[in-house]
């Protein structure tokens, strides 16, 4: 073995160890990077040209402009549809995603016996598959032998129709993804840990009660995390799917038309390719403005420490 | 529940130790008490839906469409009283759930090793090698992560279906590969970042003592960094496992025929078709929550810990 690479090292001796670590690194990320090119670099360049065209792989591909586009937003009667219920889902429900995440966290931070037991309890739902879970969301929301009514009725409300009415479905929607938090509420946890007890210690002495720590130290130290989940839950609230799909398939009345459910429908089954790239681009677009919008939001409200203390 | 000054008192070593009153003492254990029972109250509700899942595929189609009245009833009907266990063998024989299952555990199982070996070469690289453009090649690679798939979806089956291949329309369509394929080049930025972040804390010393006794950056690389990092792979192989259970808009996209296609495929045309056979379907979606659960009970540590450096990212 030894000899083989004393050989070897005679056998380049023009590289440096400086070429030779720079050429190994190469050979270790190749693979990524045609990855990067093949799933990431090709498709995405590939897509805003697909925009630019009609084409559904059986004819020749032909190139229609910006037709696409005109027509989304002048001539496409489920553009404002399906825009409107994905922006309410978003809008609605990133934040109570967020709420909740952080009012479950909270006391998980605690070093009650047995709080393992609760962390797992509570994260749970998050792993069950996204397909088992509409299946059995369907039962629960069931108008006459559901477990959501049947929870109502302990309480004496009278029984919804949940999914399958017009005015509840994208609540129904909103409630069932609360279900999963689980994965906000872990990444809260992680945030909490992280403030310095000294904080709290010195904000008690400077006589603050358990609200004013809260709301002086634990929000203001945890904003970055508050400001990943947002993040993250705008751009995965967007791109909801597979729950739609398979529950309500769109119904009742469009009410949970969402977005890419309807690109899905263009695509896969009218064979659209060119109009269903030119709605991802609108949806990426989107997704890229109002992430952006976030970040510059961020100044004003998330407190990076490193920051402060240059100040 | 989370007062700080309660761990100050009991946790730091050497802190004075001061005489709590009685008063103060009762209002610590009634608060301790009050937080277990607001903390079970919302295991329940947060519990409730997988019990009902569990409890109705075990009853009989006309017990699942019955509705219990009042509490009783209600915490008694999640304890079936006469357990059909054959249910889940009439849902599983019913279809080619066989096949289905086959096909999820090549898929989870092939890309998760791809992942690991793609990703950890690359996140290597990044972590312990320095090369002209890494910096940004790094950067190109974490902005992937802002990358929605349906804006690449598209092209992504575009191309399978022009590559000549194996299936019966003579490309790569309607086969596992493309759900295979992209995770042995690299497995995606998530899995590269996690690893990489692992990897550099992992002490220098150890691959310059190994470099002077001769090994080169591959040795390296699978006989010290890989095996120091059990933790970190141990993460990636629980995420790659679920993620790939649970996947569900790309085998949609590429698997047409039934006898292709994966559990999550399978349990919604299973939805589609016996949608009144609710009892059955329930049978068939525990089916396929059990083995996710059962991972994610014994590797819990690991999949919190993925979450966690997740979310450190966004610092």
């Amino acid at each position: 073995m030894a000899v083989a690479n004393e050989s070897r090292r005679f056998a380049l001796p023009t590289l440096t160890i400086k070429h030779r670590e720079a050429v190994a690194a190469y050979l270790f990320v190749a693979p990524w990077i045609l990855g990067l090119l093949m799933f990431a670099a090709y498709p995405v360049g590939a897509s805003l040209v697909l925009s630019f065209t009609e084409w559904d792989l059986l004819t020749e591909i032909k190139y229609v402009g910006a037709e696409n586009y005109v027509k989304m937003f002048t001539n496409d009667r489920y553009f404002p549809v399906t825009m409107g219920n994905t922006a309410y889902y978003t809008f609605i429900g990133v934040p109570l995603h967020t709420l909740v995440a952080l009012l479950l966290a909270l006391p998980l931070t605690s070093k009650l016996r047995g709080i393992r037991f609760f962390r797992t309890a509570w994260y749970v739902p998050s792993v069950t598959p996204a397909v088992a879970a509409a299946v059995l969301w369907i039962l629960i929301y069931h108008p006459e032998f559901g477990m959501a009514n049947a929870v109502l009725e302990l309480v004496g409300i009278p029984p919804q129709r949940w999914i399958f009415s017009q005015t509840l479905a994208k609540p129904s929607f909103i409630l069932m993804s609360l279900w999963s938090v689980g994965g906000q509420m872990v990444i809260f946890i992680a945030g909490l840990q992280g403030v310095p007890q000294q904080l709290y210690e010195a904000a008690s002495i400077d006589g603050a009660g358990r609200w004013g720590r809260f709301w002086n130290v634990t929000l203001p130290l945890i904003s970055p995390v508050t400001f990943f989940n947002l993040v993250i839950g705008v751009i995965a609230s967007f791109q909801i799917f597979t729950a739609a799909y398979i529950m309500t398939r769109g119904g009742p009345a469009n009410q949970t038309l969402f977005f890419v459910r309807q690109l899905y429908r263009n695509a896969f089954e009218y064979l659209k390719f060119g109009y269903a790239s030119a709605m991802a681009w609108v949806l990426f677009v989107i997704i890229l403005f109002f992430t952006g919008l976030q970040f510059l939001g961020a100044r004003r409200w998330v407190y990076y420490e490193a920051k402060a203390e240059e100040n | 529940m989370a007062d700080p000054s309660i761990t100050l008192d009991t946790q730091t070593p050497g802190a004075v130790v001061r005489v709590i009153p009685t008063s103060v003492r009762a209002r610590r254990i009634g608060g301790t008490v009050l937080a277990y029972c607001v903390m079970i109250a919302v295991s329940i509700i947060l519990i409730l839906p997988l019990l009902w899942l569990f409890a109705a595929s075990l009853k009989t189609q006309q017990l699942v469409l019955s509705t219990p009245r009042g509490f009783g009833e209600f915490f008694a009907s999640l304890v079936p009283s006469d357990p059909q266990f054959v249910n889940y063998s009439e849902a599983l024989t019913r279809r080619p759930f066989g096949l289905w299952t086959r096909n999820t555990m090549i898929i989870v199982v092939l890309a998760t090793a791809g992942t690991l070996l793609s990703a950890s070469m690359a996140a290597y690289a990044f972590a312990r090698l320095r090369f002209p453009g890494r910096q940004l090649l790094f950067t190109v690679t974490l902005s992937t992560l802002m990358l929605p798939f349906i804006v690449t979806m598209i092209p992504q089956f575009l191309m399978f279906s022009k590559i000549p291949g194996p299936s019966s329309a003579g490309n790569w369509t309607d086969t596992l590969m493309p759900l295979i394929l992209p995770h042995w080049l690299g497995g995606g930025a998530f899995y590269i970042f996690l690893m990489r972040q692992f990897f550099t804390t992992i002490p220098h010393e150890l691959d310059e003592a190994a470099r002077i006794d001769g090994a080169g950056f591959f040795r390296s690389y699978w006989q010290i960094t890989l095996p120091l990092s059990g933790p970190v792979l141990a993460t990636v192989t629980i995420f790659s496992f679920i993620t790939n259970w649970n996947d569900f808009l790309a085998p949609l996209i590429y698997l047409a025929s039934r006898q292709n296609q994966t559990l999550a495929l399978g349990l919604q045309s299973f939805q589609g078709e016996f949608s009144n056979e609710h009892h059955l379907l329930m049978a068939a979606s525990a089916t396929m929550t059990v083995p996710v659960l059962l991972v994610f009970f014994f590797m819990q540590k690991y999949f919190l810990r993925g979450f966690v450096m997740s979310g450190i990212a966004g610092r």
